[in-house]
Parts: structure tokens; C-alpha cells; sequence
């Protein structure tokens, strides 16, 4: 694994904002699904929070769903996810079940971590999601454990490592750079840049560009939009080819937005209005395929049952949480130790 | 149908508010998203946005209304192609009393009960103390490991990697120059060469990074050890030490865990000053989620650092520079594993009893010799683990001897000295002659000059002493 070589690589530094043209009605109608979902589900997070049945922090991706639903469209089976606290929207994205999502934000049995983790800690072993992390940058070391792990075992699979844009600032970043570069793990570093970790603006917090970070280890870097699905998924599918083909790791900076407060809690008086309405009017991810979708001469009736589709799967993960019971006293001390 | 829209709680603590501002009037439209009013909370003024799409069919708490309950009803929802007329529509149309909040699902909100005040009445609150239970340690005939060979600490420490890398094709070894320079120290020579880069890996100066890579290899399948060059410099690998190994399989419900060993030479070495001298294992053992152990002997490095790395959770070896080049019998069997949590007598005695770990339990050897000169005839124990602390030998040992030092290198205060105490007081207060006493490191950073260290730095005399003290002599 060791082994540093002295090949220099020539960093890519490119600009991808722009939707391939020609994507097909079932692809328009699959991206639409997925970002609803997201969305949908955590409105309703949002709603159970406010009825005092999900407790302490709880981070909302709305605005975001592009981002992880263009990436996870071109990943493998075998690659691993890892990100940090504003998880639940990469939990669905890959494939885990909306109640048992619900039901660990609920503080119930039927959670993933049987209610011991909470919106910030959650795993799934089957779908390869290894959390869920509440400290901000710890995701990138793990992610790039995790690099290490599919090189080491030789399974094809590369790791996707997600980091906000404050995150991007912690020291471990830095060192896992160059940890990946130097041993040419396959990972994908993925900055979804929304502008702001928790109060404080990029422009307040962060020198340079942060997709630029890599480049004096030799890690391509590349700034992509991350309102439009379409300019996501193909730069990480770019990005993916290039990992998977021995390159070694890669940086997506996808510019994002999240319209909600950084967790419950936040008033957001550290932006306008203004701001965050032209997002919302202007840029809204899904609000882009449904456009997309009734140009394709998808018709309103059609459209609808797709929403109903997804109100329904939330609305049983919404029941779900509620009607799971909370873990039993014995739980409490259980899962510290495997048991040898 | 007409749904209801509650006092939202916006804040982990907030049980009230005020309702500042309605954005929105009855008969307006509001799709998911908008903004409908302005609450004032606790901490500041936030926006609650509409969770569902309708139109306003009634506003109940009128704004400039202070004191709002959350989950009281505020407004009444109704479907775009209800006529609904407002004078008539009132909390009651919905079909669910104000008390059980609904969103326009008809189940029964099951409110948790952990939601109880302060001071509710849990039964049996025994379980609590249930760490605290004294079991016997997991059983171990050392004797039936009788071929031995004479070799080093380090070589011990060494041939364990060795004999478990073979064994196992997951477990590498990663850290500062274990490879081509053959370990800072020389515990990992001659791995590189059998077992090639791919699994003994040179890494950067860079601890807080390949510990939290280390952890997410050890997540997905393979058994990582990771050497700190020293203990001092895993402080700044912490965060992942404790927070990502020792933490992920609880917070994933058993799931998945961490099998991962960190190691390296921990307390003072010899005249390196306070940066470089410092004893971790008491910050380590206060975790849940980790196991900490501490060799003394050859045959303690070998037997538990075979039994770290075949353990499924995060554990953690506490050695020390000063003993690696120290020769010991060890046995030579690759099934020589110490079970984790499981002390040694390793002088029985009958008159006070000495507990000690890692270099101490050299020199408390030497004090019992000193304490028989005199009369006295000490029992020493080596803790070999730390946590799970083996609770059962250090009672059963104290119960026939009524008097007990404890003996560690690290700092006084809250120390592993500072546990056993508790642990006397708890289960053997009744059988003590004497008040435990403790020998430990001095409570200051630890100086360079040579006559201040060795004053620092608890010593083969104070053991004597103290062990005097508690027999009255």
C-alpha cells in the first residue's frame, strides 16, 4: 500500500455547470422521485420536530436533494457512503428504508440503531452507509478509511466521502488529502458547499477555492452546480471513471443551498430573506425536473401520482415512528462491547 | 379534510411561545414551504413554514397572543377545493381533540414518556449500578504454557503481530516508521520484510488523520493496529479514538463496531520532559466502548496483544519504552492469549496487598522484596487490563489481606488509584484495617532535571513506605 511514486499528475481544475442534453422520461421521472422523497421526508422530520417527537439536533437537507441524488445515480453496489451530521437524505439516497430512518429520529426501537443513535448516528451494513457522524470533519478520515479498506481488499469499490464546506476547514482534511493522494485511494471527496457552516458565510470562513484544496497534492478538483441533478451526475460520473480507474482521489465542490436553518433552532439572521426566496424561486432543484418532466409531456394527473406516491411512503414512516415503541431499559446496556 | 397546524417546538428546550406575526390570512393559499407566521421563541424569532399545502381556513391564536402552548392548535388548514365558512369552522371540526395532536394521519401519537419531569420514579435504579458488579474474571491456566524462550518485550510485542498477521490476512499494522525504519522503537522489525508494504505501512506525521483512516478500514472489514510513535502524540488522535471507534457501536445499535488496536509506548520515558511523559490510562479507561490493557512483563506483551487484536472491539495497549529491551521467560505457543480482563498474582502474599500495572509492577516486585526483609509479606497484583478492570482479584486478595496500595505512574487525581479506592470503599470497606493508600506520579507536569524527575516519578521506596503505613509499621 505504501510507496509514494514520484509520477506527477496534472490536476484537472474545470467548471461543469451544464445539464448534458436528452435525458430520457424514466430518468427525469427516477431523479424526481428520489429528490422528492428527500424533500418530503424531511418536511415531515421538520413537522414530528415540532411536535415535540423528535428530540435534540436535527439538521434538514431541503434545498440540497440534488446533490446526493445526482452522485448516488452513478455509484456502484460496491462503493461505501460515509458524511456527516445532515445525514438523512444519504441514508435514503442509498436505499435504506424511510422508517427506519424515522423511527431512529423518533428515539424507537425500530430505528436503525435501535434508537441509540439519533438524526446525527445512523449505519446500515447492507447498504453500505457507515454513518451519520456528529463531528464535524471525521467523515473524510472515515471515508478515507474506508478508500483504504476497498484497495486493500481489492473490490472494485470506491468511497464516497461527504464534508460540508465548514468541515472542508478541519486540520484531517488536510492530512487526508494527502494520505489519499499519496496512496492512491479511491475516494471521492465530495464539499457540498451550501454557502454556509451554521452562521458563517464561505466568504467569512474560507481562503481560496475549496475544490482547489487538492491541488498541491496532485487531486483533480472540480466546482459543479449543485441545484441541477443533471450537472451533478455528470460530474461524478466523470469523477467515478476517473477513480475507479486507479487514479486515485477526486474533489467535487457542488455549489448548494439549504433553504432551512442549520439545524431546528436557527433563526438564519445571518442571511436575507431575499436570498434565500430567489433560491427557492429561481433555483429549486426539483422544481427544475418537474419543468423538465411536463415539457417531456408528462401530465399534471401523472405528476400527481408520483407526489401521492411519495406522501405515502412518508406518511408509513411518519406512522411508523410513532407507533414503534421506545427501546426497552435493557438496551440501555446493551451493544457497548461485542460480547466475547 | 381539514388538518390542523400546531405550535411548533423550534428549539430542543422550548415548551412555549409567542406568537408574534401571521404572514398569512384565512382564505389564502399556502403551498409546503411558505412561511405563515412569525413565532417568538426562547432564543429568538423564527419563521414556521406550512408542512402540508391548503388554504388558511381559520386562524385560532390571533397574533400578539403570548404564551402559546406547543402543541396547541393554531390555525386550521383546509383542502383548495373545500368551502369551508370560517365563522364555522372551529378547532372542533377536526376530527381529534386538541390534546392528541394530529397531522391528517388518524393515529394516536404515542408520547414518550421519557418526556417526564425531572425526578420520576424509575424502577430498579439497581441496574444502574450494574458495572459496578463483581464478576469472576474469565478463567486461564497460564501454567498449562510451559515451553518457554527467553526474549525481549519487544521482540514479545513483535512476535504476537507476527503470529496474528499470519493467522489473519485482514490485520495490518499502520503508524510513524513501522516500516522501513523498523519502528521508532524497533518493535515492528522485520515486519516489512514479511509482510510486504501493502500490509506494514509508513505513514505521515499525521495521527489525527490515519487513526480516524484506520477506524473507517476497521468499519469495513479489516483489523487494523495503528502504533503511535508515543500515547503523547495519539492525544491528537482522540476525537477518533473515542468518538468514531469506541462510540460507533452502540450509537449503531450492534450493527457494526470497530475491531482495532492502537498501541504505543505510554508514561515517562527518561528525561523527555512533560510533552513526552504522561500516563493515558486513566483518560482511556473512563470510556465506554474501549478496552485499555498495560504489559508488564514479555509474556504480558505477547499474551495480550494476541488477545487485543482477535478482540471484535476497539482496544487500546498502553506499553512502555523503558521495559522494551527487558528480558522475560515467555511461552512460545501461538495460542498464548491472555483473556482481556483477567489480572496475575504475581507474588502472593498474605500481609497487605499492592496493586500495580505496566512498570510499576516491576517495581513493586522489588518493594515486596524490600517489605520481606522487614517482616512484612506483600501480595502483588498486575492488572494487565485496565478496563475491564478484573475487580474480583483485587477484592478477593483484599479480603485476606485487609490492607491495599495502589501503585500507578500517571497523575493522582482521578486516577486508576482513584477507581480502586471506590471500588474498596464500595465492596470491601468492612474488611479494611487500615485506610488504602495510593503511590502515583507526582500532581505536576513532569520535570526534566534528573533530581526533579526521579522525585516526580513514584518510586520503589514510597511503595515500601506506603505499604508500611498501611500495616502500622
Amino acid at each position: 500500500m505504501a510507496g509514494s511514486k514520484s509520477k506527477k499528475k496534472q490536476p484537472k481544475l474545470k467548471t461543469v455547470s451544464n445539464s448534458q442534453p436528452g435525458p430520457s422520461v424514466e430518468e427525469l421521472q427516477r431523479f424526481y422521485r428520489d429528490m422528492l422523497l428527500i424533500r418530503r421526508f424531511e418536511e415531515k422530520a421538520g413537522q414530528l420536530y415540532g411536535m415535540g417527537l423528535i428530540g435534540g439536533f436535527c439538521h434538514l437537507y431541503i434545498g440540497q436533494e440534488a446533490v446526493v441524488t445526482g452522485i448516488s445515480s452513478v455509484q456502484e453496489k460496491q462503493d461505501t457512503v460515509v458524511t456527516s451530521y445532515r445525514d438523512h437524505a444519504h441514508m435514503l439516497a442509498c436505499g435504506m428504508d424511510p422508517k427506519g430512518i424515522m423511527a431512529e429520529l423518533t428515539g424507537r426501537i425500530g430505528g436503525y440503531s435501535r434508537g441509540k443513535g439519533g438524526s446525527m448516528h445512523m449505519f446500515s451494513k447492507e447498504e453500505n452507509f457507515f454513518g451519520g457522524h456528529g463531528i464535524v470533519g471525521a467523515s473524510t478520515a472515515i471515508g478515507a478509511g474506508l478508500g483504504f479498506s476497498h484497495k486493500y481488499k481489492e473490490d472494485g469499490g470506491v468511497a464516497v466521502a461527504y464534508m460540508g464546506d465548514g468541515a472542508s476547514n478541519q486540520g484531517q482534511v488536510a492530512e487526508c488529502y494527502n494520505m489519499a493522494a499519496l496512496w492512491d485511494l479511491p475516494i471521492l471527496f465530495v464539499i457540498e458547499n451550501n454557502q454556509y457552516g451554521m452562521g458563517t458565510s464561505v466568504k467569512r470562513s474560507s481562503a481560496g477555492q475549496l475544490y482547489k484544496r487538492g491541488e498541491g497534492y496532485g487531486i483533480p478538483g472540480e466546482q459543479v452546480d449543485g441545484m441541477d441533478v443533471f450537472a451533478v451526475q455528470n460530474a461524478a460520473r466523470q469523477a467515478l471513471d476517473y477513480i475507479r480507474s486507479g487514479n486515485g482521489p477526486y474533489i467535487l465542490e457542488v455549489m448548494t443551498y439549504r433553504y432551512r436553518g442549520h439545524s431546528m433552532s436557527d433563526p438564519a439572521k445571518y442571511r436575507t430573506k431575499e436570498e434565500v426566496a430567489s433560491m427557492k424561486e429561481d433555483r429549486d432543484p426539483i422544481a427544475q425536473i418537474k419543468d423538465m418532466l411536463q415539457e417531456a409531456g408528462l401530465d399534471e394527473a401523472e405528476i400527481k401520482a408520483i407526489d401521492k406516491e411519495i406522501k405515502d411512503i412518508v406518511n408509513e414512516a411518519a406512522v411508523f415512528a410513532q407507533e414503534s415503541p421506545e427501546p426497552d431499559e435493557s438496551e440501555l446496556w446493551t451493544d457497548v462491547l461485542v460480547e466475547v | 379534510m381539514p388538518t390542523n397546524i400546531l405550535m411548533p417546538a423550534l428549539s430542543p428546550t422550548m415548551t412555549e411561545g409567542n406568537l408574534a406575526k401571521w404572514l398569512k390570512s384565512e382564505g389564502d393559499k399556502v403551498e409546503a414551504g411558505d412561511v405563515i407566521a412569525e413565532i417568538e421563541t426562547d432564543k429568538a424569532t423564527m419563521e414556521v413554514e406550512a408542512v402540508d399545502e391548503g388554504v388558511i381556513g381559520k386562524i385560532v391564536v390571533p397574533e400578539g397572543t403570548q404564551g402559546v402552548a406547543v402543541n396547541d392548535v393554531i390555525a386550521v388548514l383546509i383542502g383548495d377545493d373545500e368551502e369551508v365558512d370560517s365563522e364555522q369552522l372551529t378547532v372542533d371540526s377536526v376530527p381529534a381533540s386538541a390534546d392528541k395532536p394530529v397531522t391528517e394521519e388518524p393515529f394516536t401519537v404515542h408520547r414518550s414518556p421519557s418526556a417526564q419531569p425531572a425526578g420520576a420514579v424509575i424502577e430498579n435504579r439497581d441496574i444502574l449500578y450494574a458495572q459496578g458488579a463483581v464478576l469472576e474474571p474469565p478463567p486461564f491456566d497460564e501454567e498449562a504454557f510451559n515451553e518457554m524462550q527467553d526474549m525481549t518485550v519487544r521482540e514479545a510485542l513483535r512476535d504476537a503481530m507476527a503470529e496474528e498477521m499470519r493467522a489473519d490476512e485482514t490485520v495490518y499494522l499502520m503508524g510513524e516508521e513501522v516500516a522501513e525504519y523498523q519502528g521508532a522503537y524497533k518493535v515492528s522489525q522485520g515486519l516489512l520484510d514479511e509482510f510486504g508494504a501493502k500490509r506494514v505501512i509508513d505513514t505521515p506525521i499525521t495521527e489525527h488523520g490515519f487513526a480516524g483512516m484506520a477506524v473507517g478500514s476497521a468499519m469495513n472489514g479489516l483489523k487494523p493496529i495503528v502504533e503511535f510513535m508515543t500515547w503523547n502524540f495519539g492525544m491528537q488522535a482522540i476525537d477518533h479514538i473515542i468518538n468514531s471507534a469506541g462510540k460507533t457501536l452502540y450509537m449503531a445499535g450492534g450493527q457494526l463496531g470497530c475491531p482495532i488496536v492502537f498501541r504505543g509506548p505510554n508514561g515517562a520515558a527518561s528525561r523527555v520532559a512533560a510533552q513526552h511523559s504522561q500516563c493515558y490510562a486513566s483518560w482511556y479507561a473512563h470510556v465506554p466502548g474501549l478496552k485499555v490493557v498495560s504489559p508488564w512483563s514479555g509474556a504480558d506483551a505477547k499474551g495480550l496483544m494476541k488477545a487485543a487484536i482477535r478482540d471484535p472491539n476497539p482496544v487500546l495497549i498502553l506499553e512502555n519504552e523503558l521495559l522494551y529491551g527487558e528480558t522475560h521467560s515467555v511461552p512460545t505457543s501461538d495460542e498464548f492469549v491472555i483473556p482481556l480482563g483477567r489480572a496475575k498474582i504475581e507474588r502472593s502474599g498474605s500481609d497487605v496487598t499492592i496493586v500495580a500495572f505496566s512498570i510499576m509492577v516491576g517495581k513493586a516486585l522489588q518493594a515486596a522484596e524490600k517489605l520481606a526483609e522487614q517482616g512484612i509479606d506483600a501480595e502483588v497484583i498486575n492488572l494487565r487490563t485496565i478496563r475491564p478492570l478484573d475487580r474480583y482479584t483485587i477484592l478477593e486478595s483484599v479480603k485476606k489481606t485487609n490492607r491495599i496500595v495502589t501503585c500507578e505512574e500517571g497523575w493522582p487525581f482521578a486516577g486508576i488509584g482513584a477507581e480502586i479506592a471506590a471500588l474498596i470503599g464500595e465492596h470491601a470497606f468492612d474488611y479494611l484495617d487500615a485506610p488504602l493508600a495510593r503511590v502515583a506520579a507526582a500532581d505536576v507536569p513532569l520535570p526534566y532535571a534528573a533530581n526533579l524527575e526521579a522525585l516526580a516519578l513514584p518510586q520503589v521506596d514510597e511503595i515500601v513506605h506506603a505499604a508500611r503505613k498501611v500495616c502500622y509499621k
